[in-house]
């Protein structure tokens, strides 16, 4: 496995995009993959089974996010810091969905109760008829 | 006035060029944005059974194609940067061209997409589902639209082999607009 160094400028480069060379792999091939892997994420759901569904289209999107920050963006030679503020992001997205979840998608607690929300869910929500929207809380 | 360049241009205390290191603190901030709003779209998407209906109005291959055309400018704009390290400035310029013309070919889509959603009463107050639908999508196209406007001034100066560090700069930036919609798809038009 070829070694790969990250680009380092001098800081009186005048011209650093001539003063540094990124290890360039062959992006057609990579390009090709991905088109690959977009035909498999359409093509996984039309089985209609669901975990099915769930490994092809979201799966595959994850494999193909790493595929695209890994040749593109070249994120893997980036300084090691640089993943690091990515992965303090992506951890604080999770932060935001474990603390909110219970509120959304639990309709009673401890302490409390969504009485209305309880209700809809109960009867699968509105008829198409009377409008598309849910009431709001 | 003096015409020497900024010194921010050229130093690289945080062990790489400035401007490659204020590109990436602007996609972690993004990450933030739009990891929240696809947060709370998971939350809704699971816990709201009218989702699954207002989904099935979407159209997968409108979706498809949408990803394809921004893989395919991707590729372009990774291509750019490699010219550009080549010293290329007239190739990287055409690079960057031809990723804008992907980036105004997903605009032109988005438009006829949306008017069809629109003419069939699916607007931004419809329903949840179609709340976020055209907060994240809109959002995002919002990135594209700058994304563009962007790259064709870089694509100005580099094809006169000026500032050619900026190619590989709005290509990253453009690399984290596809990888946006990557999971937007599935979300959107695909988990019915």
């Amino acid at each position: 496995m070829a070694t790969q160094h990250a680009p380092v400028s001098t800081g009186h480069d005048e011209h650093p995009a001539h003063a540094e060379h990124t290890h360039h792999p062959n992006y057609v091939r990579v390009y090709v993959f991905l088109l690959v892997l977009l035909l498999v994420s359409i093509a996984g759901p039309e089985l209609g089974i669901r975990w099915v569904t769930l490994i092809t289209a979201f799966g595959v999107a994850v494999w193909k996010a790493y595929l695209v920050a890994k040749n593109f963006m070249h994120i893997n030679i980036a300084p090691r810091y640089v993943g690091l503020v990515v992965a303090t992001c992506l951890v604080f997205m999770v932060l935001f969905f474990a603390g909110t979840a219970p509120d959304v998608m639990k309709h009673e607690g401890l302490r409390w109760e969504k009485p209305q929300d309880w209700q809809q869910a109960q009867t699968h929500l509105p008829d198409p008829e009377q409008g598309h929207g849910e009431a709001s809380h | 006035m003096s015409s020497a360049r900024p010194i921010a241009t050229t130093r690289s205390a945080a062990g790489m060029p400035t401007g490659r290191l204020a590109v990436w603190w602007v996609i972690a901030s993004e990450i933030v944005i739009f990891g929240g709003i696809i947060a709370s779209y998971v939350m809704y998407r699971l816990s709201h059974d009218s989702f699954a209906r207002d989904a099935a109005e979407t159209k997968m291959w409108i979706g498809a194609i949408n990803t394809f055309v921004l893989l395919t400018s991707s590729l372009f704009a990774v291509l750019g940067h490699k010219a550009a390290e080549e010293g290329d400035g007239r190739k990287a310029a055409n690079m960057l061209y031809l990723t804008s013309l992907g980036g105004l070919i997903f605009l032109v889509i988005k438009t006829f997409e949306w008017a069809d959603k629109i003419s069939h009463g699916h607007t931004l107050s419809s329903s949840p589902f179609f709340s976020f639908y055209y907060l994240a999508a809109g959002l995002h196209a919002l990135h594209v639209a700058v994304g563009v406007l962007i790259m064709l001034i870089v694509a100005q100066t580099a094809r006169r082999n000026l500032e050619l560090h900026r190619v590989e700069l709005i290509g990253v930036y453009w690399h984290f607009v596809d990888i946006v919609w990557i999971f937007l798809f599935p979300l959107l038009y695909i988990a019915k």
